[in-house]
């Protein structure tokens, strides 16, 4: 996918001055779903801890584990397809879904399949790829990538989803303009019912790969993620290699953070094991079972700062409960992962010099990290790309010599406390009229969307220092 | 494409200062997979089975899920009947062909139509058996192979699952114990289903609407005779 994260700030005026996303954007409720799915289990916080430890473990032994999962799955007539990047990974797709002469290639949703750009590529190569998860679909038909990892057109109104279904299901009879969200769903249903029953080729992402057994796993509310594997010649698993975990006791225990985490279910509808092709008396199922298993530049985040951030499980989590996404929405971020995760796995994934803006884009409030399942340090890790990002002298020139100022007398002790002292003081006068500035200088972004209040009274430091004469601390 | 899969884990194991062949390590990881020692339980589903069943019902159908119980092997085709009527579906199943629910008298109900095999796209309900069923989020654990078609749990409109009693455990982890021993020489089937509830999407503004792709209905009868006949580990 063609990455627009160079253009965060112009993104993030045009979505906060969309009012049809805006719109959309205030119906979000995952986080009072989360909240109470959390509350019913009292394990919650214990389960998160050993999920973290269970994917430490995996990661600090990850040659290991994808050695025993191809051993497994390659036992139980599985195909494993190793793809150091994403031109790796969509030949290797192009070249089964040749051989087996596919026509039309239906798809589970797959976060993989958007960074791999998997839909153009086919296209560009005359086969069909029909998206089956209904928000997948709905953007498909847009023309647009997803805004949120686990609901893609999450930044939609009804209307929006009615105008692209009257035009786009033309060519299928249906010349009426639906108006409620059940009818819209019912001719969806409909409608990819007919692409099931006649793809070639089913691909879907995973969730986890199980070392144990060989299995790829899925999660889904829809069931269309299974009509896409049980309905084809050949399944084919978009998979990169820190989905792996050991058992399927493992998985379990990180299963029962997910869907609590991301929607507030219990368990989600569908979870699916997937394990080789269908065998030999077996009646329905896909023909072959193929695993493309992409690095894209994963392994390389091992031993780094960053390999904390591959024990996400893609729940979004993060991404319900950061202040920023709930106001610019998904698309601003630029690529296939908004919000925080999106934050450092971008810059990780396609370059600091092409998303340099998104480890910016947060308060460090914390939320994040207070929600992640895995136990991620996302703020630490926003700082550590805001430094190389520094370093490698990316940041906009006014910030960096401003910065660079501010270091100048941080080392300077004596010479910054009177200087704050001073500045503090003349603030106080100049603001003594109103109690706030509507303007400032060299802060106009700041004082755009809310006044300064005047300082009042002395500095923390000269109370600091007041007390600890005074003998009271 | 080997070239790949030699760079890669080369790769792992220099960023993780690793050697290659390391025995030891393997030894452990081997242990830890062959061990699959369970992680933490929750204590919901931690009790006697009678409160187990009532818990796994409870469950499934805060899940959206219908259930029913019956005493016998041979009222399941009262039970489905009742279902197909309540809803007003048409009087047609397709039954899996597993030879507990095809040897039920289904002959005894001439307005009954049954057919047995994979699912077809008209398909209006089918019948399955499940492997187990766990309490701990009223979730149905169901196991591909020749007498059970993983086709017939999505494509039809309403799907009937037929759980034994004695197959509600706790926890998955007791699931998972029961599909490893009644697997024979380390086979595993090719696809393990965990179905909570109904198929259902809320992706047009967060609006829960039924029946996105999989079944709008999932109606489960519970048999509390143990007489099906299958392995039970």
């Amino acid at each position: 996918m063609q990455a627009t994260s160079r253009n965060f700030k112009k993104n993030v005026h045009a979505a906060i001055n969309d009012a049809t996303l805006q719109r959309a954007m205030t119906k979000l409720g995952f986080q009072a779903a989360r909240a109470a799915a959390v509350s019913r289990l009292p394990e919650f916080d214990k389960l998160r801890d050993q999920a973290r430890d269970i994917k430490n473990h995996v990661l600090e032994n990850l040659d290991l584990y994808l050695e025993r999962y191809e051993a497994e799955m390659t036992r139980r007539g599985g195909q494993l397809h190793w793809c150091r990047t994403a031109d790796e990974a969509r030949a290797a797709v192009l070249e089964i879904c040749r051989r087996l002469d596919a026509k039309i290639v239906t798809k589970g949703k797959s976060m993989v399949g958007e960074e791999i750009g998997i839909n153009e590529f086919l296209e560009a190569n005359g086969i069909a790829p029909v998206e089956t998860d209904l928000g997948e679909y709905i953007i498909q038909l847009r023309h647009e990538p997803p805004s949120h990892i686990i609901a893609p057109a999450v930044h939609l109104t009804k209307d929006q989803v009615a105008d692209a279904f009257l035009e786009n299901h033309r060519q299928y009879g249906k010349t009426r303009r639906l108006e409620e969200a059940a009818d819209l769903l019912a001719e969806a249903r409909e409608i990819l019912r007919e692409k099931f029953i006649a793809a070639d080729v089913g691909i879907t992402g995973a969730n986890f790969l199980i070392a144990e057994t060989g299995s790829s796993v899925i999660v889904t509310n829809e069931g269309n993620g299974d009509l896409t594997q049980n309905l084809t010649k050949a399944h084919i698993v978009l998979a990169t290699p820190e989905k792996l975990v050991p058992t399927l006791e493992d998985a379990t225990t990180i299963l029962r953070l997910l869907a609590r985490s991301a929607t507030g279910q219990e368990m989600s509808v569908y979870t699916t094991f997937s394990t080789g092709p269908r065998r030999g008396e077996d009646l329905d199922g896909p023909g072959e079972y193929h695993v493309i298993l992409v690095d894209n530049g994963r392994t390389a985040l091992l031993g780094t700062e960053f390999q904390d951030i591959l024990r996400c499980i893609r729940c979004a989590a993060c991404i319900n409960h950061c202040p920023v996404y709930n106001t610019i929405g998904g698309h601003a971020y630029g690529w296939v992962y908004p919000g925080p995760i999106g934050s450092v796995l971008t810059p990780a994934l396609i370059g600091i010099d092409e998303a340099g803006d998104l480890p910016n884009a947060s308060t460090l409030c914390g939320r994040c990290e207070s929600v992640c399942p895995m136990r991620i340090p996302l703020p630490k890790m926003l700082r550590h790309w805001r430094e190389k990002e520094f370093e490698k002298g990316l940041a906009p020139k006014p910030f960096r010599t401003g910065l660079k100022l501010w270091a100048w007398f941080a080392k300077r002790p004596r010479l910054y406390h009177f200087g704050s002292r001073m500045a503090m003081k003349l603030l106080g006068i100049l603001g003594r009229g109103r109690g706030s500035f509507r303007h400032l200088p060299l802060a106009r972004g700041w004082t755009g969307g809310r006044d300064m209040p005047a300082p009042e009274g002395p500095t923390f430091q000269s109370l600091w220092a007041a007390e600890r004469k005074s003998g009271r601390t | 494409m080997s070239e790949a899969r030699d760079q890669i884990l080369d790769g792992v194991r220099r960023a993780l200062k690793r050697q290659a062949g390391d025995d030891v390590r393997k030894a452990s990881v081997d242990g830890r997979i062959s061990q699959h020692r369970r992680n933490l339980v929750p204590k919901r589903a931690l009790l006697d089975h009678g409160a187990q069943i009532g818990l796994f019902v409870d469950m499934a159908e805060k899940a959206a899920a219908t259930t029913a119980r019956v005493a016998h092997y041979a009222d399941i085709p009262d039970a489905v009947i009742d279902y197909l009527k309540r809803f007003n579906l048409p009087h047609k199943i397709k039954l899996a062909p597993d030879p507990a629910l095809t040897g039920l008298s289904w002959t005894a109900r001439p307005l009954l139509k049954i057919e047995t095999g994979i699912a077809a796209p008209g398909d209006s309900a089918s019948v399955t058996p499940a492997f187990a069923g766990i309490a701990e989020t009223g979730t149905l654990m169901l196991l591909s192979g020749p007498t059970a078609p993983t086709t017939l749990n999505f494509l039809p409109e309403n799907h009937i699952v037929v759980l034994t009693e004695s197959r509600v455990v706790g926890p998955f982890e007791d699931a998972w114990d029961r599909a490893r021993t009644a697997q024979r020489d380390g086979a595993w089937p090719r696809t393990v289903n965990f179905i909570t509830g109904p198929s259902r999407s809320a992706d047009i503004e967060q609006q829960l609407q039924m029946g996105a792709h999989g079944p709008r209905r999932l109606h489960i009868i519970l048999v509390a005779e143990d007489g099906d006949g299958q392995g039970k580990g």
